[in-house]
């Protein structure tokens, strides 16, 4: 044998790696392989993001992620569900719901884009100002900027029928141009055929 | 050094990520096929952001140039 260098070869990744090669519709968790001609675009996949936090940092990061996805043609789809839900009811509104305790919860959280809160620094709403204010001075838009242009470039919004029930939100109260509310079947539907799922 | 005829641009000086790509898919949206756009921008990440984004439309990274901090992209339309 030579002492030529030779990858290690780990017999249960091995394994795995074979099991793995099931019928090309399976989604591959391997990274794509080198391409023969640099200058083909891959094969397109969808993007579905899961928005489930409705804190102002992580709204932020769908906002990035699924306006940009929409800018490189990749066909994109935000599954909006609990807090995440709370995001795309009008900013206008102020309580929703119908019983007491859902109208309590909406006073406590109050809903719509530009009211988010972050997770830690909150301080009141100082530390949203304060984002605020150097994201302007970086030129960084907003979350309300960003879903806009998502939305003018095709990403589709999607509320979980179920946490609107639970809310009590109704359609009306929801922000103009969403999609028609699903369920967490869709969602694993999409997953196992051609979106590449994130968790937000 | 041929001219360039650039049928639209892109001032996209000042605004960080997204914006530049953004902006740039949007216009190409409204550009014909051929057509030559030229994008102006600040964030340093689009030298990175602009090759990714043209390897995953397809749209061709003609010519790219910094001046003063200044990116220039020039795109067409594929």
């Amino acid at each position: 044998m030579t002492t030529e260098t030779l990858l290690p070869v780990d017999p249960i990744a091995q394994a795995v790696a074979i099991a793995d090669r099931g019928p090309a519709s399976r989604p591959s968790t391997e990274p794509e392989p080198a391409r023969a001609e640099p200058s083909e675009p891959a094969a397109a996949k969808d993007i579905l993001i899961i928005n489930y936090s409705g804190d102002l940092e992580k709204v932020w990061a769908t906002m990035i992620l699924a306006s940009t996805s929409a800018a490189m043609g990749v066909k994109t789809r935000v599954f909006v569900t609990f807090w995440g839900l709370q995001v795309f009811v009008k900013d206008s509104k102020r309580i929703t719901g119908e019983t007491w305790m859902q109208k309590m919860l909406a006073f406590m959280q109050r809903p719509g884009i530009s009211h988010r809160k972050l997770s830690k620094m909150n301080f009141l709403g100082m530390g949203p100002w304060m984002m605020g204010t150097l994201a302007r001075k970086y030129g960084v838009a907003s979350p309300r900027e960003l879903l806009e242009v998502a939305q003018e470039m095709g990403v589709e919004f999607l509320p979980c029928q179920m946490t609107m029930d639970m809310f009590g939100l109704k359609p009306e109260d929801m922000i103009e141009g969403m999609g028609e509310p699903v369920g967490a079947a869709t969602v694993i539907g999409l997953m196992t055929e051609n979106s590449v799922p994130l968790f937000i | 050094m041929a001219v360039i005829e650039v049928s639209q641009h892109v001032d996209a000086r000042g605004l960080s990520c997204p914006m530049p790509i953004v902006k740039t898919a949007q216009a190409i949206k409204t550009a014909a096929v051929g057509d030559l756009i030229e994008v102006l921008a600040t964030d340093a990440g689009s030298v990175k952001d602009f090759a990714a984004w043209s390897q995953r439309t397809g749209n061709e990274l003609v010519e790219q140039s910094v001046d003063g901090g200044v990116y220039r992209f020039v795109i067409r339309r594929k």
